[in-house]
């Protein structure tokens, strides 16, 4: 039985909402294969020459490079005050507990300007000065919201009877954390990871602020727009979808396998 | 059931972290706004009101604000324009293949937000794939330069960037509404129309509050697509900061229109967290 209707427009509506979201991708995607250039219709004497020139672009690859070392190390400070902030905020009770939760989410709704400046002016006064290392500690303080919200998530579907049942078996609350918090929690934190990766890898609002010599990909990106557009950077921009892509079916396959096998086999 | 040693561990490192790299920062930049800078260009530690007061009576900071609070309703308002129905069809009409448009309307969100902004500029611009199509279907015999470089572009681009933002709220709210509602509306008579308006999206409320927040504090900050798109009359609130932090060189103005920034967003979610338990069903 239908409750609801369904006029035709509604179907015609979602269909112009995916042609929306989805042009300026296949837009991106084709221009890197357009010999004259960006811009232009019909795209033609499509090529390779865009990759052909990007593959030797060293600039591009050591900024590159430089997000993935960010992205990396970010991505483990999220996790490793993420993770306990999240177990904190689900068991433990101590003064200023509602003013920690805010602060700890705040980045996640907070435009990066803020949260870029506020950090710039730590570091000044700290007379730190800006390097790749101060964009890891700028991602890493941001994405610590993402880390709990997801492992926060994860907790509130966790039994904690069996926790209970290993504390009074006579494991130890380290032995218990790692053997039955930790596998519990295994998908939350993969998910977790995986999007603190990628969102660093994306990130600029924060970076913009706290950049030292050493570009980041969408640094050395804003940079070459500044200057002039060239389909060098539909072509990069293509080549991270592609991966992001990827990641999203691993994510996906992880995800369906796990939730096939029964929740209840330790 | 979990020990003193077990809770502290839990909590010390991250509540040091946080104190250190959130909670300082924010008290820094507190502070910077009453503080001035001299002609020297060194920073004054005495205490004044003088930046709040620059900013009340010198009218391009708070009109600059309200055109940035204008584009973001803006933002907003298309967002949801097009994130409802679409969640709609896909929590009520989608079938089987749910996930599989769930999964295609999250794809985009992993598209650098830098290389979606550029790629609109590419879409817009007097040579851009827009006009030449334009022109070579005989649509229009010259390009049309009020695309690129105008609030329009601003407004576009943030919505098509903010649109995935809105639909996740929304739609996770349209999920969590009891199929057995929808059909005891139906079975009472209602029509569709009444099923909707007086079942459905009251109870989608506190995700519409929560997508709207998101998309008008996120655009209502954003500095880099009214730089790359916006040309002199796109320029927003974060674009003066940017330049106080920049060139013009007085982080304590800079600070204090921040503070000022970080004051609405406060407020902004505050009160849709107060509408959203209002609203919420339980």
């Amino acid at each position: 039985m239908k409750a609801t209707h369904n006029p035709r427009w509604l179907t015609f509506h979602a269909l112009l909402v995916f042609a929306f979201l989805y042009l300026p991708i296949a837009v991106l995607v084709l221009y890197s294969f357009n010999g004259p250039g960006v811009g232009g219709f019909p795209p033609r004497d499509l090529t390779l020459n865009w990759y052909r020139i990007l593959f030797n672009d060293a600039p591009i690859w050591d900024s590159v490079l430089n997000s993935l070392l960010v992205a990396t190390v970010a991505m483990l400070i999220a996790l490793l005050f993420g993770t306990p902030a999240a177990l904190a905020l689900d068991r433990a009770q101590f003064p200023g507990k509602a003013l920690f939760r805010r602060l700890v989410l705040l980045p996640l709704i907070l435009p990066g300007i803020i949260t870029g400046l506020s950090l710039l002016m730590l570091f000044r006064i700290a007379k730190v000065n800006s390097s790749l290392v101060t964009i890891i500690l700028g991602h890493g303080t941001a994405l610590i919201s993402v880390a709990t919200t997801e492992v926060f998530a994860g907790l509130q579907k966790l039994n904690r009877a069996q926790e209970e049942a290993s504390l009074d078996l006579g494991a130890t609350y380290w032995q218990t954390f790692w053997r039955i918090t930790v596998p519990n929690l295994k998908l939350s934190i993969i998910g977790a990871a995986l999007l603190i990766f990628t969102l660093s890898m994306d990130e600029i609002a924060v970076s913009f602020f706290l950049i030292g010599r050493d570009n980041t990909l969408p640094l050395e990106i804003w940079g070459r727009l500044r200057r002039g557009i060239t389909p060098e950077i539909n072509a990069i921009s293509t080549i991270i979808f592609m991966f992001s892509l990827i990641a999203i079916v691993v994510w996906y396959r992880l995800r369906t396998r796990a939730e096939a096998t029964p929740e209840s086999s330790i | 059931m979990f020990s003193r040693a077990y809770r502290a561990a839990i909590t010390v490192p991250p509540l040091v972290w946080v104190s250190v790299f959130l909670f300082v920062p924010y008290l820094l930049m507190f502070c910077y706004s009453f503080w001035s800078v001299s002609d020297s260009g060194a920073i004054i530690h005495s205490w004044n009101l003088d930046n709040y007061h620059e900013l009340l009576t010198k009218p391009v900071y708070w009109q600059t604000l309200l055109r940035s609070m204008w584009i973001a309703a803006r933002v907003t308002f298309f967002s949801m324009l097009l994130g409802y129905p679409l969640a709609y069809f896909l929590s009520f009409h989608a079938g089987g293949k749910k996930d599989l448009y769930y999964q295609l309307v999250i794809i985009p969100l992993w598209v650098s937000y830098l290389v979606r902004a550029y790629a609109w500029k590419t879409i817009l611009g007097t040579d851009g794939v827009l006009n030449t199509s334009l022109q070579y279907l005989h649509l229009a015999s010259h390009p049309l330069d009020f695309l690129l470089y105008s609030p329009f572009a601003v407004v576009l681009t943030l919505t098509h960037i903010y649109t995935p933002f809105t639909f996740l709220p929304i739609y996770a709210s349209l999920e969590h509404i009891p199929r057995n509602l929808v059909e005891a509306s139906h079975d009472l008579g209602a029509t569709p129309q009444q099923t909707f308006w007086r079942i459905i999206f009251p109870l989608s409320i506190p995700g519409v509050l929560a997508g709207a927040t998101f998309a008008f504090v996120l655009s209502l900050g954003d500095f880099l697509a009214p730089l790359l798109l916006g040309g002199p009359s796109g320029i927003m609130i974060s674009n003066i900061v940017v330049s106080l932090f920049g060139a013009a060189y007085n982080w304590p103005l800079g600070a204090a229109i921040s503070l000022c920034m970080l004051a609405l967003v406060l407020v902004l979610i505050l009160f849709s967290e107060r509408l959203e338990k209002k609203w919420s069903f339980s």
